[in-house]
């Protein structure tokens, strides 16, 4: 089982690579969209790259859900996340750090939770679980 | 300016890897422009081969229901330039596939020597996505790329019972 250190060394080189940014552009807070300027399809690409990189499935949807409320009221009204739709975030993305986003849930904020940290920690999570 | 960037495939293995050629002939629209007085295969249309070829290998493993579409070039390598008389071999394989998207691994070679590297990433839509983005035209697998997938699948399988013709594209024995 690797470090979380080595786990993040690995997720930045496999970023590096699949959006052409310098290593020391990413840091463990940098957002894959705003910081790093991923579109939708890198999005993919990094999946790919990260299973291939620590041999690992990632089903589709698990580490970046496609759409994750699909506009349903229970989940969200006036362009925020509802108590409801938190416990079903938390619930479908164990590996997200929501206590922020909770503070001001608006639905436009969602990008800013996929982070270099984030990816580390989902890796992590996968890591142990098959090791169990 | 048709687009066909390769001739034809003269190895295909499904869902795994293929072969395709592509001739030069200085008859070819673009060198009179790319350059003129100096003309030599332009990076990009070299890349669009290696797609077409790569497009048809995963959009044949299957049996291309979903529109297959180039989304990234993840990177590319060129090291010589290639120019009018040389046939090129282009070689493509599949690095993943997946129900949504595949990657291929791709190389270009003149005789024994490597001249392009690429790596290209295609994006899979199945035909309700593609008809909301593209108003239900099927703009991938048709005309001159058809041509081509009817060949390769006539070479490489040809049905049950049926002598394989030579055809005028057939792979050379």
């Amino acid at each position: 089982m690797p470090t979380q250190e080595e786990i993040y060394q690995k997720v930045s080189s496999t970023l590096v690579e699949a959006l052409n940014v310098d290593e020391d552009e990413i840091r463990p807070e940098s957002t894959l969209q705003k910081d790093l300027g991923a579109e939708s399809i890198d999005f993919l690409d990094i999946v790919f790259r990260l299973e291939r990189e620590f041999g690992i499935k990632i089903p589709r949807g698990e580490l970046f859900p496609e759409s994750i409320f699909q506009g349903d009221p229970d989940f969200v009204q006036n362009g925020r996340v509802t108590p409801k739709g938190l416990a079903e975030l938390r619930a479908k993305m164990p590996f997200a750090d929501l206590d922020e986003f909770a503070q001001n849930p608006e639905v436009k904020n969602l990008s800013d939770l996929f982070t270099v940290a984030l990816i580390t920690r989902y890796i992590q999570g996968k890591l142990s679980g098959s090791a169990a | 300016m048709r687009w066909i960037w390769i001739d034809r495939f003269v190895a295909f293995e499904r869902g795994k890897s293929a072969r395709a050629v592509k001739l030069l002939s200085r008859a070819e629209d673009h060198f009179a422009d790319h350059f003129p007085g100096y003309p030599i295969m332009p990076g990009a249309l070299i890349l669009e081969g290696l797609a077409q070829a790569g497009g048809i290998l995963v959009g044949d493993a299957n049996d291309f229901r979903d529109k297959v579409v180039l989304a990234k070039i993840g990177k590319a390598v060129f090291h010589r330039e290639m120019v009018p008389g040389e046939c090129l071999t282009y070689d493509v394989e599949v690095v993943n596939l997946r129900e949504e998207a595949a990657t291929v691994a791709g190389r270009v070679t003149v005789g024994d020597e490597l001249t392009v590297e690429a790596e290209v990433f295609f994006a899979f839509l199945d035909q309700s996505r593609a008809a909301e983005l593209f108003a239900g035209r099927n703009f991938v697998f048709t005309g001159e790329l058809k041509y081509l997938v009817d060949r390769m699948l006539a070479t490489f399988r040809p049905p049950a019972g049926e002598k394989k013709g030579p055809g005028p594209d057939a792979a050379p024995a």
